[in-house]
């Protein structure tokens, strides 16, 4: 079974804690990514699977075998490095056919092989020529040949699409996940490209300093995400995250005061284990409808900077306290700065944190 | 791409396309600088097959040709290639018949020791760069810095303690002292060279070769090394150039035996009691300049890449 199991692993280098207790399990046939700012941590972790790094701490089980003390070449796992990590001095085919080569497979087999992938992924033309001689675009698509030519546990990729350009990196995502797709293997990909991850994961990893906030699907992360930093790394633009006072909470409308706005919105029942006090609440800038009326449940704010982007339009007001609040709405809703607008929150997209950060939920 | 190159190319002749690049100043220019640069070599070359009467003629006689009564005749002389004979067998007594000179022994002794050294240091040296660049013990820096200590002093400087232990080995005078002597010193510039070498690889690379599969040595030996040929061949070139024209360790450490060509070119000139044989002193230079411009005259695509590695952005 291809399957990757980390088990609370942790690297330190001297006092420096790079990763932190992680903990991920990849089935066979998933695609899990690693997302995180840079510097979080992600490709350690994904360097410790690899063998790369040794763990510190923790166990890293591969196709259920502890994997622990193996080094790279004894784990039987692909991977494809951000800057391709082609070998210079072979060609193109020689290069795809290099872990054969180490496989000691026959050169009949080898080119067999070699052909086929290099056909599923349009490298035919090339495969005489030096990696200094093609496009960043093979190039990448060299070093996944170069991963999926044989059969190994799992499949690693490091920032796989992080070189190209916007429009390759769009026709790349959906290869990769195509060719993935029919390899049914374990993937883990590390990315601190949200989009990358929401388009091409089955589940996503989110890590910050070295620790996995949360695990989940890409709508799962989107929609319940469990902290204040997984809320407010997911999702363009940004999610509104606000300290409000929750004043109280009963037959599930909370009393808060958002913004200098008095508000009751609907709320979570757990919201009730909360003590009143200061809470974070987080609502996505596509929450919001407008009204032409305060209410009881709108916030108060006006517009400052309008920014059209195509169908839907971003508006950046100023709420009565100062503080900066995102509202996107349809391209035919027509604002202008200055604006004062009334902004009533979708009570189901609408989150509230404790003091810790966790999302309260029931 | 193969059959577009022409066989004097493969041999190592650049293409002629330089002029049309760069214009008939510069390459005026250059060739004029080329021209300074090289006319002490070339008048040696003329003076090996000079008759030994006209080696010092002033004007010097400097073309072995009238190119057809063009040049007058004082200026050119009859080229001989007699010189090159007494290099290896001259009449040594005088009144006395010619006899060997053992310089084809001391020839032997050149291209055997210095060749030997040299490689013995390139792969000590390269497996000790590749050790310092990706495995760095705890003060690496301090240890690279003593290896380079070794080359900040004049040989001079070492010549006597050098001596000392040399005797109390016994190693004096032999194959065995020599060789090794000249592969020490040249070590320190091999591990420097091929340090910065292999600093500039990428390390990725490496990581991917081992993810493929592929174990600790055949990292260095499949991976590494066909990425630094350029730099082995610079090393060598100049290790080798180094090594070959070292006249003062030799002079004081080999023996009748194991003389190297510079030693007994100084005693075949000086000797003899009538003055300095130019013309001999000219042959024996051209041909003791035929190896090494052999080497790096097939070497010179990778000299360049060699030399400038590091310096231009790829």
């Amino acid at each position: 079974m291809s399957t990757i199991e980390v088990k609370s692993i942790t690297k330190k280098y001297g006092d420096f804690t790079a990763v932190r207790e992680a903990s991920l399990a990849v089935k066979a046939g998933e695609v899990v990514c690693l997302l995180g700012p840079s510097g979080c941590g992600k490709t350690t972790t994904l360097r410790m699977i690899a063998g790369l790094e040794r763990a510190t701490e923790g166990d890293v089980i591969i196709a259920g075998k502890r994997m622990n003390e193996l080094s790279p070449e004894k784990r039987n796992i692909a991977m494809v490095f951000q800057f391709y990590a082609l070998y210079p001095a072979l060609s193109v085919g020689d290069n795809i056919a290099m872990p054969l080569h180490f496989e000691k497979l026959s050169k009949e087999d080898t080119a067999k092989r070699v052909n086929k992938v290099a056909k599923i992924l349009h490298l035919t033309e090339v495969l005489e020529r030096m990696p200094g001689q093609v496009s960043e675009g093979e190039k990448q698509r060299i070093a996944v040949a170069r991963a999926i030519v044989r059969d190994p546990n799992c499949f690693l990729f490091d920032e796989p699409l992080s070189r190209l350009d916007v429009e390759l990196r769009h026709s790349m995502r959906g290869q990769i996940k195509e060719v993935l797709s029919n390899l049914s293997k374990a993937t883990v990909i590390v990315t601190h490209d949200q989009l990358e991850a929401l388009t091409m994961a089955d589940r996503i990893a989110i890590m910050k300093d070295g620790m996995i906030e949360q695990v989940g699907t890409p709508h799962e992360v989107f929609a319940k995400p469990a902290n204040v930093f997984v809320a407010s790394f997911i999702g363009t633009p940004q999610m509104n995250l606000m300290e409000a006072d929750l004043k109280s909470f009963g037959k599930g409308v909370a009393d808060v005061t958002l913004a200098g706005s008095k508000v009751e919105m609907a709320a979570d029942p757990a919201v009730s284990t909360l003590k009143p006090s200061k809470v974070m609440i987080g609502i996505r800038p596509r929450a919001f409808t407008t009204h032409d009326k305060a209410g009881h449940d709108t916030i108060h704010a006006q517009a400052e900077l309008i920014e059209p982007m195509g169908a839907e339009t971003l508006i950046h007001a100023r709420t009565k306290t100062g503080g900066d609040i995102r509202v996107v709405v349809q391209r035919d809703k027509r604002v202008k700065i200055g604006e004062i607008l009334h902004l009533k929150p979708d009570p189901k997209q609408t989150h509230f944190f404790g003091e810790n950060g966790k999302a309260v939920r029931s | 791409m193969a059959s577009t190159v022409s066989i004097l190319e493969r041999l190592g002749f650049r293409k002629a396309s330089g002029v049309s690049e760069a214009g008939w100043w510069r390459t005026l220019i250059v060739g004029i600088v080329s021209l300074v640069y090289f006319t002490p070599v070339l008048f040696i070359i003329f003076t090996a097959f000079k008759p030994q009467t006209q080696a010092l003629d002033v004007p010097p006689r400097l073309v072995p040709t009238t190119l057809f009564g063009l040049i007058p005749d004082k200026y050119a002389f009859v080229p001989t290639i007699e010189n090159f004979g007494s290099v290896f067998s001259r009449v040594m007594t005088p009144g006395g018949s010619p006899e060997a000179t053992g310089f084809d022994r001391f020839f032997f002794n050149s291209v055997a020791i210095s060749s030997v050294s040299v490689f013995l240091a390139l792969i000590i040296g390269t497996l000790a760069a590749y050790g310092f660049s990706r495995f760095p013990l705890k003060g690496n820096d301090t240890y690279l810095f003593i290896i380079l200590t070794t080359r900040m002093l004049p040989a001079i400087v070492v010549i006597i303690p050098v001596i000392l232990m040399f005797r109390v080995v016994g190693l004096s005078g032999s194959y065995v002292g020599i060789t090794l002597l000249y592969t020490a010193f040249n070590l320190a510039f091999t591990i420097w060279m091929m340090k910065s070498f292999f600093d500039e690889l990428s390390p990725d690379v490496e990581d991917a070769a081992r993810i493929d599969g592929s174990s600790e040595p055949r990292v260095f030996f499949k991976v590494c090394l066909p990425q630094v040929v350029a730099g082995l061949a610079a090393t060598f070139v100049f290790g080798l150039i180094l090594t070959w024209n070292e006249f003062l360790f030799a002079l004081l450490l080999t023996g009748p035996d194991t003389r190297t060509v510079p030693v007994a070119m100084n005693q075949a000139v000086s000797s003899g009691g009538r003055g300095t044989d130019w013309t001999l002193l000219a042959s024996i230079e051209t041909l003791f300049l035929i190896p090494v411009f052999l080497v790096t005259f097939f070497l010179q695509d990778h000299l360049l890449r060699g030399v400038t590695f590091g310096t231009v952005k790829r």
